[in-house]
């Protein structure tokens, strides 16, 4: 979403000239790939039957029925039962909170002060980490993540390919979101807040002490936490506010609307009781994982509430989360089919880890199938949200990332 | 539930005087029949009666008795209750932090059935249980298998008829990391582990035999429940469910069952794949769970979801287990289908989480599959088991039914909502 720091779309776009200049045989205009699919989920349009997809260098060259779409003889062709866009995870802490579940890999949540909107989750994302390999074999090819709930404002999050061994290859969005935590969650961890009173004050302060440096004129650079929400109050970043319990999520939309943000309600396991209310604010929601367990702040989540709140009209995306324990990480492929067996339909649960997903995100070049769009791609051997069904195929900026049924 | 068993009593009162609903006998027709210790039956009928199953077969195959209450269940598929080899439902607790082997704790003294979670498990299917406290020690106690039928008391629950419910379950034993703690109580290694249950149990064979060769109780050792419950454990009358997770300590926990010699029933074995003929060498069953991803822990960090298929393989029994809430009661049945997912058999997947299991808890003559004369534990299914549309329409105890999806008030446990799992007294089907 922001694009006023790191710049690595830029990097790459250049990158991409070098090699073309550099005379390389096979980087001509030819599509060197082609992805056949019974059935291909553009999430652009009505599934596509017999669909074809060629793939030129990174990026999606051409879509359509194999009737329409020719593929040159030269291509490497892969087939499947079924095609997606590569799913993205919308919000979990993957690449940061690691594997062994030790001090020494879990950096998804410093607890030193209880707002820390400097901290950037590109400096803590581990891209050789296991479990993103993990989740990219499991059809994953994008993953929003950083820092986790639990602190008032416990810091950025950031957007990744799977794909790529370093920070520089794999950024897709430096900074995507700033995370913050109303409720017990926030208060757990510190000394202060101890109520949600409290805590709420703290961070109308915080909000209001970035305003007045802004309205009068400082400069950026000198106070690096004050920067970031100021991205936040022009609206260049939007504040993932994580809200479970219903007077929680009023007070996430009182404060977006006193200080007039973008916000994305995160979490936000007693949605179907505001229904309404977020209709009306016209916020999209990540919502916890749909098999998050019903215990603490989300007692009281339910299978339905996707389905509840797409019914109504609001955007939904549906997330990994944070586990303290296991899964250490969720797969927001199954969250999302359970989603689908309780209400929400097919099609837009596909979208809540694909289109809708990116559209909340503000990312633009991923979550559907379309010319220009880069070149990630999920393949199934059937119905993509069945227990039994494998994705055998990833394909990630137009390369073969995993090819193994799993 | 509570209309529908309203309905049920007020039918029973009005048709059949003094018999109550549940005696009169259910056929359920038209339905798949999946009898585990036999091939799937398309088209297939179940007669219940008594609490019990009175007969299973292809339609024109099975006489069914006068005056019996009509399903017809066409479309729908039926499977016995699902068996929890392994669950945290009701508030189990065992021992505390003043040692690492409580073989005196008894998870019956902590149980609480009336917590809303049980109605969880009839929600997901499940109707025996082994309910079973942590593996933050060596030995946390003595753990207990029930039955979800309804009821208020843990005695009520009791999966054995024969005897009381505190003779009812098994020992629990971890080893690994869980049970390791920098305190003086507690092993901080893997070999003080070993050696600290062996001299357990090496103590218990003392205080035996010294019992024994007492000629009159007073020369007999003072009673010490400790050493009773471990005796229990080195006479068989309980088998030991052993938390275990990499490779040398799913072997560990095998040779103290040999020197000792313990019945032994391996859970998690997350990585049982990598010594699946030592398990099957040693006849040992395994009950498995299978998560979402790999690790949480150093030795979960190959947790795979192959193990089922590659113990199978191998020719050991296998169980699935939610162990609850690690993974959710109401979902058990995707664990089996992620089984099938990774190359395991369909029958075994299904026999995984219902006779399987009823063998890990010596209860297989009573439950675990539908045969004549075996309790009426079933579950109505809208569809294929393994598949993510399905859904547990009914779940029936002894021929009563437990959990009925077409009831709002049931249906949220399946799905949850506002205050559905807050204290329970408010559901209580009584």
């Amino acid at each position: 979403m922001s694009t006023s720091r790191l710049r690595p779309r830029c990097l790459s776009v250049l990158l991409a000239a070098l090699l073309l200049w550099g005379g390389l045989p096979t980087a001509s205009a030819q599509p060197q790939r082609a992805v056949r699919a019974d059935t291909l989920y553009t999430m652009t349009g009505d599934p596509i039957e017999n669909g074809v997809v060629l793939i030129e260098n990174e990026t999606i060259a051409a879509v359509g029925p194999a009737s329409e779409v020719d593929v040159p003889a030269s291509a490497e062709v892969h087939k499947a039962s079924v095609v997606t866009p590569g799913l993205i995870d919308p919000r979990g802490t993957v690449g940061l909170s690691g594997i062994y579940n030790v001090p020494a890999d879990q950096d998804q949540l410093d607890t030193s002060e209880p707002m820390q909107p400097a901290l950037r989750a590109l400096d803590a994302y581990n891209p050789r980490e296991q479990l993103v390999s993990f989740v990219q074999q499991l059809g994953f090819t994008t993953v929003h993540t950083g820092h986790a709930p639990g602190a008032l404002i416990s810091g950025q999050t950031a957007t990744f390919s799977t794909a790529g061994t370093t920070v520089e290859a794999s950024l897709r969005d430096s900074i995507t979101t700033v995370a913050f935590t109303l409720g017990p969650d926030a208060q757990a961890r510190f000394e202060s807040p101890g109520t949600r009173a409290k805590g709420v004050a703290m961070l109308r302060q915080a909000l209001h002490d970035a305003q007045a440096a802004m309205d009068g004129g400082e400069p950026e650079g000198g106070d690096l936490g004050q920067d970031v929400l100021q991205d936040v109050l022009r609206g260049e970043v939007p504040a993932l506010i994580t809200a479970h319990r219903a007077h929680d999520i009023q007070t996430a939309l009182r404060l977006q609307e006193e200080f007039g943000f973008d916000l994305i309600l995160d979490g936000a396991a007693e949605a179907y009781l505001m229904t309404e209310e977020i209709a009306e604010a016209d916020v999209p929601v990540i919502l916890h994982p749909t098999m998050a367990r019903p215990s603490g702040t989300t007692q009281n989540a339910a299978f339905t509430t996707a389905g509840v709140l797409h019914d109504a009209g609001v955007p939904v995306a549906i997330q990994t989360g944070w586990e303290p324990y296991v899964p250490k990480t969720r797969i927001a492929l199954y969250e999302a089919a359970i989603a689908m067996a309780h209400g929400l339909p097919r099609e837009a649960a596909l979208a809540s880890i694909t289109r809708e997903a990116a559209e909340i995100l503000g990312l633009e070049s991923v979550g559907t199938v379309a010319p220009g769009q880069r070149a990630d791609l999920a393949l199934f051997d059937g119905d993509p949200f069945e227990y039994t069904t494998h994705v055998c195929t990833v394909l990630s900026g137009g390369e073969v990332v995993s090819d193994e049924c799993k | 539930m509570r209309t529908a068993l309203l309905l049920l009593s007020l039918a029973g009162l009005c048709l059949c005087a003094p018999a109550q609903a549940q005696d009169r006998p259910h056929v359920f027709r038209n339905a798949t029949l999946y009898p585990i210790s036999e091939e799937p039956i398309e088209q297939g009928v179940l007669v219940v009666e008594g609490g019990t199953i009175q007969a299973v077969g292809p339609a024109g195959s099975v006489d069914v008795p006068a005056g019996a209450v009509e399903h017809d269940v066409a479309g729908k598929e039926i499977m016995p209750g699902l068996v929890d080899t392994h669950s945290h439902i009701g508030e189990v607790g065992g021992g505390d932090g003043s040692a690492a082997m409580h073989p005196d704790a008894r998870t019956i003294d902590a149980i609480n059935v009336r917590h809303p979670s049980l109605n969880r498990a009839r929600a997901g299917g499940i109707t025996t249980v082994q309910l079973i406290s942590g593996s933050g020690h060596l030995m946390s106690g003595q753990t207990t298998y029930l039955k979800l039928r309804e009821g208020g008391t843990v005695s009520e629950l009791s999966a054995c008829e024969e005897k009381p419910v505190e003779d009812c379950g098994g020992m629990k034993m971890a080893n690994g990391t869980n049970p390791q703690r920098a305190s003086g109580a507690f092993p901080g290694t893997r070999a003080r582990a070993a050696a600290m249950a062996r001299e357990q149990f090496v103590a218990a064979q003392e205080y035996r035999r010294k019992k024994e060769q007492a000629d009159d109780p007073s020369e007999a050792p003072d009673r010490n429940l400790r050493m009773e419950g471990l005796i229990d454990v080195l006479e068989g009358r309980r088998t030991v469910h052993f938390h275990t997770h990499r490779h040398d300590d799913i072997l560990t926990a095998i040779r103290l069952s040999e020197e000792f010699g313990f019945d032994l029933v391996l859970h998690h074995v997350s990585e049982g794949w990598k010594v699946a003929d030592e398990i099957a060498e040693a006849d040992v069953p395994a009950s498995i769970i299978v998560l979402d991803s790999p690790g949480g822990k150093h030795e979960a960090d190959e947790l795979v979801y192959r193990t089922g298929r590659v113990l199978e393989e191998a020719g050991v029994d296998v169980a699935y287990h939610t162990d609850d809430p690690i993974t959710d009661s109401r979902l058990f049945l995707r664990s089996p289908a992620f089984g099938v997912r990774a190359g395991m058999s369909r029958a075994a997947a299904l026999e995984s989480v219902t006779l399987a299991g009823a063998r890990m808890l010596g209860l297989e003559d009573e439950v675990g599959s539908l045969e004549e004369g075996k309790d009426a534990d079933f579950i109505v299914l809208s569809g294929d088991p393994l598949s993510v549309y399905t859904k547990i329409e009914q779940t029936w105890v002894e021929g009563t039914p437990v959990f009925d999806r077409s009831d709002p008030d049931d249906r949220e446990f399946a799905t949850g909502g506002y205050r559905v799992y807050d204290g329970a007294a408010q559901h209580v089907h009584e």
